[in-house]
């Protein structure tokens, strides 16, 4: 497909951002077709969310311009973007969870009836049209956290569309969608762009833009290295363009050495937040040197099993032993305190304390403790000669350790977390969704440091719902499928057929 | 499995969300049963209910378009005796009582004003601010406030016609005087605004997920501005209530822990109009309880713990009855953006 002779609808010239202590965008331009998905692929860090913001009127650039449809245009606040026919779906959903889909569509751009009344029939028949004419099912009165985030995200869309946006930015939409919501979701973006509306994608999945973007533009240290199309690109020359160096997609390892059993789980069962029994009747092991692969669809009771493990949630059923220790009753410190790392699902929440500065998320795990602690004083020195060891180590972006870890970015969040979990000596590591969102770059890291420490005699438990991370670092793989585990399977057994057919419930 | 446990448990909390209505069926089947054995106590009992809910559901109807909008507001009370204080100086220099209650009003949204410049201008700790304007408005009145000031009346109840000659009905809710009619008026205006118009949807947005409300183009600051400054108002109409209403004249710290009430009041009816009413009913049924079980006298328990009866009995209803409620989720947090 090439559109490039479409008209343009987007341009960005010149732009540059300055926050403090970090060009985040160093002259960057970019133009956009009528029609056309464009992937923008980078780094974490790079700049691409910026960027975003840049164009739907957030951030104001320190300079540059844009153009729309050949106009120069200033944007103040978002407001301007959207009457622009600018729409952003933003990484973090920006739906109201206690409101309906239909309140959520019109807010800021309501039906009135008069007198300030709002007319939510007839919002509700413009919502159901334009669901019906994109494609995009979603019940308009579904109040939005019951439902998936797969669907959360069309709401995100419509949203975008009942604006009458025709440029719409899309900042990592598949980061935490299944394959099966992923799949759904390129086929709206078809549809859509069938119909004239233009798409900027941003994505670390480099599968995800070759199979979907018409052309595909770079970002590296805040500039653009350059656009290209997809004919004459392969993974490894993408990920070669992204990061400046080649990076090698496939991981690299010797075979296990399994030795002594360092996590027991004995039909251990586990209830979520709503009572229901998530997690029911697991039973795995871990043994030193190996790791173990939890496949499995999100929502299946992954999230759950981990943060039982990890002593941040109550058993209601059977035990676990770390070491050989009973831990079923242990507190999240006690379980720490038997070397086991943990690399949270939700970084934000469980992994760092955001407006803290990065010095002192470096040492969540151990403050208590000397060098950090003298009685019940700190030691500030200690501590920041620690933080800037690791940050030099596990090469996070950061201006300084004093950053607060709120405005990292994603990718550099990840990295300050397994940079402290790893600063200890480490038994059992329990690494949940360790890379989603995080840049090719940096998966490569990290995986290269899962293998390692499994190399070191670590045991790791693996939980991941991307079938390429658990079929390249594990050793052995088990598929979770409602709150069950449907069969160990040896990496000679797992192919990715079999793995599918499990996550999905089928036995045989 | 567990599904026998689960749909018990479900029916019970089924039963628990219908408390609020199983609650006023009672009290109704109580009053007719009253009124048919002493008509006469039973209609001032009631009456006395309204009269002593109408400064607290104005109360919460105050802090829970405060609290809807993102801004907690413990600062009710202060409002309230500053305004109190303000319509009742007003009454006594002007003797115009529409003058007077129209000063408490204004005085109310002056120092709503206070709040919201501390609350979101100066992103203050909330809790603070609120502690702020009760402490000023404990000083400012008790400071000014000389003895021996006298007005020329207060409001009078207004007949609805032949509305008030309905047996017990009549009396209670069909002949009171304005600021009274004026409190249930607002808990139907509140409950259309909220919920049916443009600038309840958009307060509501803002106090739940305010960024949301942002990358739409609302202006989340000047959202909180006017709700609080509103807000505020309806705090003066409280503080008016008091002073012009019920009892024409001003005292120190008159309000006595009301606008403390008002936010039980306003958690308990779980952040929306009617269900705050029906808790003010409820504590105002218990006021009056208490003063008649007083006034009869026969029973032989100390009055100070006749004197809890409402208290312990809002206690007992919000701990036993009520479940959990949520808060706006962007309740105390002020508005950051780039
Ligand atoms: N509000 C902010 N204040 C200060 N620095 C910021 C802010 N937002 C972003 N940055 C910095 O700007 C740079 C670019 O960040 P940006 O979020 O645009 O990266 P990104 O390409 O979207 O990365 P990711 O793929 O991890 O989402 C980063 O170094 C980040 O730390
Ligand atoms: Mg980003």
């Amino acid at each position: 497909m090439n559109k490039t002779n479409a008209p343009i609808v987007l341009e960005a010239q010149g732009i540059t951002k300055r926050f403090p202590g970090v060009l985040a965008n160093d002259d960057v331009s970019l133009t956009l077709h009528k029609g056309e998905i464009l992937a923008l692929l980078g780094e974490n860090g790079a700049g691409k969310s910026t960027l975003m913001n840049i164009l739907y009127g957030l951030y104001h650039q320190t300079e540059g311009e844009i153009r729309i449809n050949g106009q120069r245009v200033l944007f103040h606040n978002p407001r301007d973007a959207i009457m622009n026919g600018i729409g952003m779906v933003h990484q973090h959903f920006q739906l109201v969870p206690v409101m309906s889909v239909v309140e959520n569509v019109i807010l800021g751009s309501e039906v009135m009836r008069g007198g300030g009344r709002l007319d939510i029939k007839r919002a509700i028949q413009e919502v159901s049209e334009l669901s019906r004419h994109y494609g995009l099912a979603v019940d308009p009165t579904a109040i939005i956290e019951d439902l998936p985030v797969g669907i959360q995200q069309r709401v995100e869309i419509i949203k975008a569309l009942y604006r009458k946006a025709n440029i719409l930015i899309l900042d990592e939409p598949t980061a935490v969608l299944t394959p099966q919501e992923a799949k759904e979701l390129f086929r709206i973006m078809h549809d859509l762009t069938a119909q004239g509306i233009s798409i900027i994608f941003i994505t670390h999945k480099l599968k995800e833009v070759l199979e979907v973007a018409d052309r595909i533009a770079v970002m590296r240290r805040g500039k653009m290295v350059g656009a290209v199309s997809p004919e004459n690109q392969t993974e490894s020359t993408l990920a070669e363009m992204m990061v400046g160096r080649n990076v090698i997609l496939q991981v690299v390892k010797s075979d296990a050495h399994p030795t002594d059993q360092m996590l027991r789980v004995e039909n251990l069962s586990v209830k979520d937040d709503r009572k229901v029994t998530v997690v029911n009747n697991v039973s795995l092991e871990v043994r030193a040197g190996e790791v173990l692969g939890v496949a499995g669809v999100q929502g299946n009771g992954q999230r759950e099993l981990v943060e039982a493990l990890t002593g941040m949630r109550p058993v209601s059923g059977g035990r676990f032993f770390i070491a050989g220790q009973d831990a079923t009753h242990f507190t999240p410190r006690q379980i720490t305190e038997l070397q086991v790392a943990h690399i949270p699902e939700d970084r934000e929440k469980h992994g760092l304390v955001m407006p803290y500065p990065i010095e002192d998320n470096m040492i969540l795990n151990a403050y208590f403790k000397p060098p950090y602690a003298n009685g019940s004083l700190v030691n500030r020195a200690a501590i920041r000669s620690h933080a800037e060891a690791l940050v030099s180590d596990f090469d996070v972006r950061t201006p300084s350790v004093v950053t607060p870890a709120s405005s990292l970015s994603g990718g550099n969040k990840q990295k300050v977390i397994v940079a402290r979990e790893f600063s200890k000596p480490v038994k059992l590591l329990i690494a949940a969704q360790p890379t989603r969102g995080i840049d090719v770059g940096s998966i490569e890291f990290i995986h290269k440091q899962i293998i390692q420490q499994r190399d070191r005699g670590v045991a790791v438990l693996l939980v991941s719902a991307e079938l390429d991370e658990i079929l390249s670092l594990s050793d052995r793989v088990v598929v979770m499928f409602e709150g069950r585990i449907m069969g160990t399977l040896s990496m000679a057994e797992a192919t990715r057929e079999k793995l599918g057919l499990l996550m999905a419930g089928s036995l045989d | 499995m567990s599904t026998l446990a689960t749909t018990s448990k479900s029916s019970w909390r089924e039963l628990l969300r219908y408390s609020g209505w199983i609650i006023a069926g009672l009290v109704v089947v109580a009053s007719i049963i009253g009124y048919l054995s002493n008509a006469q106590v039973t209609t001032s009992m009631l009456a006395s209910t309204l009269r002593q809910s109408t400064p607290l559901i104005l109360g919460a109807l105050c802090g829970l378009l405060c609290e809807r909008t993102g801004v907690v507001n413990i600062g009710i009370e202060g409002q309230m005796l500053f305004s109190a204080f303000i319509g009742f100086l007003a009454n006594v220099y002007t003797g115009n009582l529409v003058i007077a209650v129209a000063a408490a009003i204004l005085a109310g949204m002056l120092v709503g004003g206070l709040h919201a410049f501390m609350a979101v201008y100066l992103k203050m700790d909330q809790i603070i601010a609120g502690t702020v304007i009760n402490i000023l408005a404990l000083g400012l009145t008790g400071f000014f406030y000389t003895a021996g000031l006298t007005t020329e009346g207060k409001l009078q109840p207004i007949n609805l016609g032949p509305l008030a000659d309905l047996p017990l009905v009549g009396p209670v809710l069909f002949n009171n005087p304005p600021i009274t009619y004026m409190a249930i008026i607002l808990v139907f205006v509140m409950h259309y605004v909220l919920f049916f118009t443009q600038w309840g949807l958009r307060t509501r947005a803002v106090g739940e997920h305010p960024s949301a409300a942002d990358t739409v183009g609302i202006n989340v600051n000047r959202m909180r501005y006017i709700n609080v400054i509103i807000a505020g108002g309806i705090a003066g109409l409280a503080g008016g209530f008091l002073t012009l209403e019920a009892v024409g004249s001003f005292e120190r710290a008159m309000t006595n822990g009301r606008g403390f009430v008002a936010l039980a009041v306003m958690i308990f009816g779980k952040w929306t109009p009617f269900g705050a009413w029906g808790a003010a009913l409820l504590f105002g049924f218990a006021s009056a309880l208490q003063t008649q079980l007083q006034f009869i006298g026969t029973i032989e328990i100390p009055h100070q713990f006749i004197g809890m009866l409402p208290y312990v009995l809002t206690i007992v209803v919000l701990a036993g009855l009520v479940g959990r409620s949520r808060p706006p989720a962007a309740v105390g947090k002020p508005y950051e953006t780039d």
